[in-house]
């Protein structure tokens, strides 16, 4: 593979600092939105090169599905021990509690789809005015057009058609009461750059990102974690595969990849070749071509 | 290795997602599922190989009215360079998305189908990366093949172009004669034009000079935010957060706070645990200074040896960007970096014709409307010229009832 040289690393980090300060500077009540995967602990250090020495300007939220590895909520919370923040957690079994969603059956059952309420809920709840998120405009072509600061309705729709054009580096960040803006930093980062940046900034990462051995079953072509949480039956067969994920979503719908990299060197060799994109190990994104965006549509992160 | 941006202009059925899809085929900057959800499309070209317009394609009701509508990112990545690619449509109702794409472009790509030559659409989107003040200009002439690769017929459309980029002033102008839908000269050379002695387009990208928008010598740092830590061993700690737009600053430098012109000197340049002597445009840093004086959020840096334009009565380029048009009546508000305050667009001085490009005289400025107008603003910007300065000469219009984005302005001209 060919060496990059990263001064094109301090661009990317300038323009996600500046803006996280935009929202700091814009929004009453900002919170970023804190899934524990690498793009927004990327987020995380981005936030203390935009704020210290003094405290973030706005809390950490984790939407909790309860069917996160358990390494992911580890890692959150040495993290947050680590940092001194403050970290709010909406919990997807609550909203299952009250009745608010129904939980899916079958074989391919998933809390994914559930989450938007939970989040949609936190949102009303502590009154949020801007959410920072750390998607990326590579990782779907939805998300392509999507803008820095993209405005959601009190239903947490985004309309395509109504978006705010964005010129130079200003951001208009006015919303009426109700409404509420998401914000994305790393917009223009690639899955490499991140990588890149992790590797540069030597940022630790959750376990279940480098290679390790883990029970696995094949379900529609793709390894899956073989966990209590997900419905197996006879016709599953359980094997033992050396694997690492590429996204820490929920165990029932993030597949793991086959993989030897140990070392953040080797995911980065193994992403440069990668024959495969990253959306394309999320099972729920295969049902159709514009699933994504409907769920982006419907308020998904 | 830099980051290049770009964008692409050309008419509806130029070849500007074939061009894009071949950049991106041809680097094989395209994974494996990406590949092979193209392979199973139905849209095929006519003589059966992939369709790599496909690549480019966003949004579902996009998809089914088979026309992009809205500005859509791609990157890619060389060995020498990473891309952006702003992907903006050509045609006129939707300049504004044109203008929106441009104002972060280091360059751009215009497409001009070889067998129709320069047309008026060519002439509209020159005019916008004109205005726009994009540095670098790549007059991309497409479909080649279908003019058996003519030399004559490249060197008239140059001729003609080249009249065309006098009259709206563009400066560094490269022609390359393409074939989107074959390959030819996008990256790799072609030897169906051995008249060309050129680059590929692609070679061209990974070497062209990207003219920063900030090369302006001047320091200018506007504060974003002042961080006060509070705690009892930072008890005095007031960092002013911020980004360099122009120039570069150093510790000891001597610098002016505006609009209120308070001088201080840089005690320190923070970031993170790390300390600098020096930072450079486009950097993000926390600045200290020596002395104690209330800046906040709005508030400029700038080297107290510049002396950018402070004023409240400023001529602009306008770019109308909403469906209702501009009042003259109504009080607005702009934001010009991280300050916003409310103005009134006092004057109409005159429109521009994008398709002709004639002055005409009339106040009403409808959507996609372009021309020069001067705006009121109840505090003053401090501002460069946009044609001097990108980075601290552009503004936006905001509708205060809809707090929708309405208007973009290239500050032009001060005339208080
Ligand atoms: N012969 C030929 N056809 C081309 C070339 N580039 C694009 N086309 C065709 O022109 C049509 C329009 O191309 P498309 O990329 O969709 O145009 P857009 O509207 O500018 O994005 C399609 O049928 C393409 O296959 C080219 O270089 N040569």
């Amino acid at each position: 593979m060919s060496k990059y040289n990263l001064d094109y690393l301090n661009e990317l980090e300038a323009e996600a600092i500046y803006i996280l300060r935009e929202v700091a500077g814009q929004f009453e009540k900002p919170a970023l939105l804190f899934s524990g995967g690498k793009d927004s602990i990327t987020l995380v250090r981005l936030a203390e090169k935009a704020f210290r020495p003094g405290k973030f300007p706005f809390p950490l939220v984790h939407i909790d599905t309860g069917h996160n590895f358990p390494e992911t909520i580890e890692y959150r919370d040495a993290m947050i021990n680590r940092i001194g923040e403050k970290l709010i957690v909406g919990h997807v079994q609550d909203d299952i509690d009250a009745g608010n969603v129904i939980e899916q059956k079958g074989k391919n059952a998933s809390r994914n789809a559930l989450q938007t309420v939970t989040l949609l809920n936190t949102i009303a709840k502590h009154q949020f005015d801007a959410c920072i998120g750390g998607a990326r405009r590579d990782e779907e072509k939805a998300r392509a057009k999507e803008r820095i600061f993209s405005v959601r309705d009190e239903f947490g729709q985004w309309d395509p058609k109504r978006q705010r054009p964005e010129l130079w580096s200003i951001f208009n960040g006015k919303i009426h009461k109700g409404e509420n803006v998401r914000v994305f930093p790393i917009s223009n980062w690639t899955e490499l750059d991140v990588w890149n940046y992790i590797r540069r900034e030597n940022i630790p990462l959750p376990s279940i990102y480098f290679a390790h051995q883990r029970d696995c079953i094949t379900r529609n072509g793709q390894l899956m974690a073989a966990t209590e949480f997900l419905n197996m039956d006879e016709e599953d067969v359980i094997e033992r595969r050396n694997v690492r994920f590429r996204t820490v979503g929920d165990m029932t719908c993030t597949a793991a990849i086959e993989s030897y990299a140990t070392e953040i060197d080797d995911i980065i060799n193994e992403i440069s070749e990668s024959k495969i994109s990253e959306r394309g190990a999320r099972m729920d994104d295969k049902v159709s071509e514009a699933a994504m965006e409907d769920r982006k549509k419907g308020g998904y992160f | 290795m830099e980051i290049l941006k770009f964008i692409t202009a050309g008419s509806v059925d130029d070849g500007k997602s074939t061009l894009i899809g071949r950049l991106l085929y041809d680097t094989e900057s395209i994974l494996a599922d990406q590949l092979e959800a193209l392979h199973r499309s139905n849209r095929k070209n006519d003589d059966g190989t992939i369709d790599l317009a496909i690549l480019t394609d966003g949004l579902k009701a996009e998809r089914e009215q088979g026309i992009t509508i809205d500005v859509a990112y791609k990157y890619f990545q060389t060995d020498k360079r990473k891309f952006i690619i702003a992907d903006a449509p050509g045609h006129i109702q939707y300049t504004r998305n044109m203008v929106t794409g441009a104002s972060n472009s280091d360059l751009a790509i215009i497409l001009i189908d070889a067998r129709k030559g320069v047309v008026e659409q060519t002439v509209r989107h020159s005019f916008l990366v004109s205005l726009l003040e994009i540095p670098q200009v790549v007059v991309a002439i497409n479909k080649m093949d279908m003019m058996d690769y003519s030399e004559d017929t490249f060197n008239s459309i140059v001729k003609d172009y080249e009249a065309l980029a006098a009259k709206v002033t563009l400066k560094q102008v490269t022609y390359i004669p393409v074939s989107a839908l074959k390959g030819d000269n996008i990256v790799y050379p072609s030897s169906n034009t051995p008249w060309y002695n050129g680059q590929s387009l692609l070679d061209h990208l990974e070497t062209v000079q990207i003219v920063a928008d900030n090369s302006s010598t001047h320091a200018y740092f506007p504060v974003q935010w002042v961080v006060r830590p509070q705690t009892d061993e930072l008890h005095d700690y007031r960092g002013y957060a911020g980004r360099v737009l122009s120039g570069s600053l150093k510790v000891n430098d001597q610098v002016t706070v505006l609009p209120s012109g308070f001088t201080s000197t840089i005690e320190q340049i923070d970031l993170l645990e790390q300390q600098y002597d020096e930072i450079q445009a486009g950097r993000s840093a926390t600045i200290l200074l020596k002395d104690d004086i209330d800046i906040s959020r709005g508030d400029i840096l700038v080297s107290s040896a510049h002396h950018p334009q402070v004023s409240q009565l400023i001529e602009a380029d306008l770019c109308w960007m909403d469906t209702k048009p501009l009042d003259t009546s109504l009080t607005y508000l702009i934001q010009h970096n991280s300050k916003v305050t409310r103005c009134k667009i006092q004057e109409v001085l005159y429109k521009v014709n994008i398709n002709t490009l004639e002055k005409e005289y009339s106040e009403e400025f409808k959507l996609n409307d372009i021309g020069r107008i001067a705006v009121k603003t109840a505090e003053p910007l401090v501002f460069d010229f946009y044609q001097n300065n990108k980075a601290t000469g552009g503004a936006i219009i905001i509708d205060s009832r809809t707090n929708v984005t309405v208007g973009a302005l290239m500050l032009r001209a001060n005339a208080e």
